[in-house]
């Protein structure tokens, strides 16, 4: 290589005077072609890959423009929201007992957790979903009363729970399953001191769950959690399986096959869920940093601050691969 | 060694008025008076406290006594007993056999057996009760990283004690200044050097109002020029009166402060007495080896 091993400047006396360093090194780049190379191959692919798009008539890109907001794809867009939201609501609620449980010294709360856990990570959402949308006809009547003794009152299920409801608890329940071994490893990443300060200055057990060890669990919980959140707003197009024919995938296919062109109205839906996973994701965002607070991601700061956030949800293991939860009874 | 028979009650808890009467309501003499210490009932009283984790028996058969406004310095080796005879005290730990008592209430337990012969467990809300009534500041800090200097002192007197957040805020202040650290209210403890933090956490203790404080090893987590600013605290919080259990490494500062100093070893106290007879004076082989060693 022929390349100039720049030697330190000896004293160019007067020249730079101004310059408190006055041997500063001055470094020329070693020439590396590869970046430009592959640099200009992925450009001109990219270029290809848009011409591709425009010129192609099949994308027929006026039938995205027609239907992009057409008042059956908004609404369908609203309804895809609204049970994204609700069931990463009742996920994370459900979520946090069954972690909260599994934690208990009760061996039978213990085990109706595992239990929990077990059948519904261990079994397809499809199926889940197809379960709820006949859960009217397994379970006509809910009663209240004493088993096999008298019965207080009872209410028909076909009038309390519509097909939306089947769609929001059957996704709801199948989510918490998998929150919940991500809150209960977000909750045992917190370190113990911090339960037994909290226990000698004599918070009630409580307390210290709810302002003290779910706060800080938040911030190894909150990442995964954004990535539930954008997985459930995907899953949401499986609730035909209820069947719930409202959500933004069912309103697409819907039109696509009236107009016997499925391609366009693919990219509708496409479209759709790209905008709203970058909503999702600056909320994440403002969340992590909400629950980071205290947390410096700078290196070479003190205690806590010296770990980054990805360090400390790795560590937590909140985003777990094994596809059963761990025995412990 | 085995205890099979807890203790029984000493002759002083006779007239016992109400087993549930919130502690502090025997009479304890105000810290602040000099003629107090030594005089009347000790405020701290472990009685045969015994402790094993299984086979391992960790503290065996431990008297102790501390008055009002003392200075106890704990001393011992590394893994004799010391932190967890601190942890009996406010019931981090439960002893095995043997009495915890708190200004003559019994911590964790009704004050008197049942007719059966065993001990009535407090619920844990009294439990709680309990353990507010005594301060304690741990090696490694444990301040909430979550919730800034000023948070963490504002937390148990708005949680435990019911306090107003503006109320608490003013004392957060006030204990703040006194530790010399009003200018880092707002700071979080990932932005306080390690002597900061331990100052925050004694002042996060002070903030109930405990009738005693337990400190383990308070400075053996810092770095060596910080450890005289955590000492400073302390030398001042004694010299106010309050009561103090410190384990301890720092001889100067036992010498100094302390009104007694306990050695302990595989879990048994094997000296105590003042600062002159133990340090100057050492009876045992093995606290004249232990002297040795931190001295
Ligand atoms: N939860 C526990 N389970 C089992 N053994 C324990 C437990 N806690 C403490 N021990 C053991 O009890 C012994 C005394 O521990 P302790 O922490 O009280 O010692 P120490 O005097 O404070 O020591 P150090 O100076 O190192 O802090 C040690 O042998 C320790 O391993
Ligand atoms: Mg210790």
């Amino acid at each position: 290589m022929s390349t100039q091993t720049p030697a330190p400047v000896p004293a160019a006396a007067g020249r730079r005077a101004e310059d408190p360093i006055p041997h500063r090194i001055r470094a020329k780049a070693s020439p590396r072609p590869g970046t430009w190379i592959s640099a200009v191959v992925v450009v001109l692919v990219v270029l290809g890959l848009i011409n591709f798009l425009i010129t192609n008539p099949v994308f027929d890109w006026a039938t995205v423009a027609t239907y992009i907001l057409d008042v059956k794809v908004v609404q369908g867009v609203g309804w895809t929201l609204l049970i994204t939201v609700l069931s990463m609501v009742l996920g994370t609620v459900v979520a946090l007992t069954a972690a909260i449980m599994r934690r208990s010294e009760n061996p039978v709360l213990r085990g109706v957790s595992w239990a929990y856990i077990f059948v519904f990570r261990g079994t397809p959402v499809y199926t889940q979903l197809v379960f709820w949308g006949l859960f009217t006809v397994i379970v006509p009547k809910i009663a209240l009363g004493i088993p096999f003794g008298p019965e207080w009152f009872s209410f028909s299920t076909r009038d309390y729970f519509p097909a939306f409801w089947a769609a929001v608890v059957g996704l709801g329940l199948n989510e918490g399953a998998y929150l919940a071994e991500i809150f209960r490893s977000g909750l045992n990443s917190v370190d113990k001191g911090q339960t037994e300060a909290s226990k000698a200055l004599g918070m009630s057990n409580g307390k210290i769950l709810r302002r003290i060890i779910i706060p800080q669990a938040m911030r190894v919980i909150v990442p995964p959690l954004g990535n539930e959140t954008i997985g459930m707003l995907k899953t949401t197009s499986l609730v035909l399986a209820v069947p719930f024919t409202l959500d933004l995938t069912f309103a697409t296919n819907a039109i696509a096959n009236k107009l016997y062109a499925p391609i366009p109205l693919l990219i509708v839906a496409a479209i759709w869920y790209l905008a709203i996973t970058s909503v999702l994701m600056v909320g994440q965002y403002f969340l992590e940093r909400y629950f980071g607070r205290g947390f410096d991601d700078r290196p070479g700061g003190v205690g806590p601050a010296k770990r980054s956030r990805q360090s400390a949800v790795n560590r937590a293991g909140t985003t777990p691969k094994d596809s059963l939860p761990e025995v412990e009874l | 060694m085995t205890h099979a028979a807890t203790p029984a009650p000493t002759p002083d808890s006779a007239p016992t008025p109400d087993p549930a009467a919130v502690p502090g309501a025997a009479p304890v003499p105000d810290p602040g008076s000099d003629a107090a210490a030594g005089a009347a009932a000790p405020l701290i009283e472990l009685e045969g406290v015994h402790k094993a984790f299984g086979d391992l028996h960790v503290l065996k058969n431990c008297d102790l006594s501390v008055a009002a406004g003392e200075v106890t310095v704990l001393i011992g080796p590394s893994g004799s007993g010391k932190s967890t005879l601190l942890r009996c005290i406010n019931q981090l730990e439960e002893p095995t056999a043997g009495r915890v008592r708190i200004a003559g209430v019994t911590q964790g337990y009704a004050e008197k057996p049942l007719a059966d012969g065993r001990w009535q467990k407090l619920p844990s809300t009294q439990i709680a009760h309990q353990r507010s009534r005594i301060g304690m500041v741990f090696q490694r800090f444990h301040l909430f990283p979550h919730m800034t200097a000023l948070q963490n002192i504002m937390e148990a007197p708005i949680q435990v004690l019911g306090r107003s957040a503006a109320e608490a805020e003013k004392s957060a202040l006030s204990l703040l200044e006194r530790v010399g650290l009003a200018d880092r209210a707002d700071h979080y403890p990932s932005e306080l050097s390690g002597g900061q933090q331990q100052r925050v956490a004694i002042a996060r203790a002070l903030a109930m109002d405990p009738e005693l404080m337990l400190f383990d090893e308070p400075t053996s987590a810092l770095d060596p020029e910080l450890v005289a600013e955590v000492l400073a605290v302390l030398k001042e919080l004694a010299e106010g009166g309050m009561t103090m259990i410190v384990v301890t490494h720092e001889m100067g500062f036992a010498r100094e402060v302390a009104d007694q100093v306990v050695f302990m070893d595989d879990g048994m106290i094997l000296e105590q007495g003042t600062p002159d007879q133990l340090i100057e004076q050492p009876r045992s082989e093995r606290l004249k080896g232990f002297l040795a060693s931190v001295l």
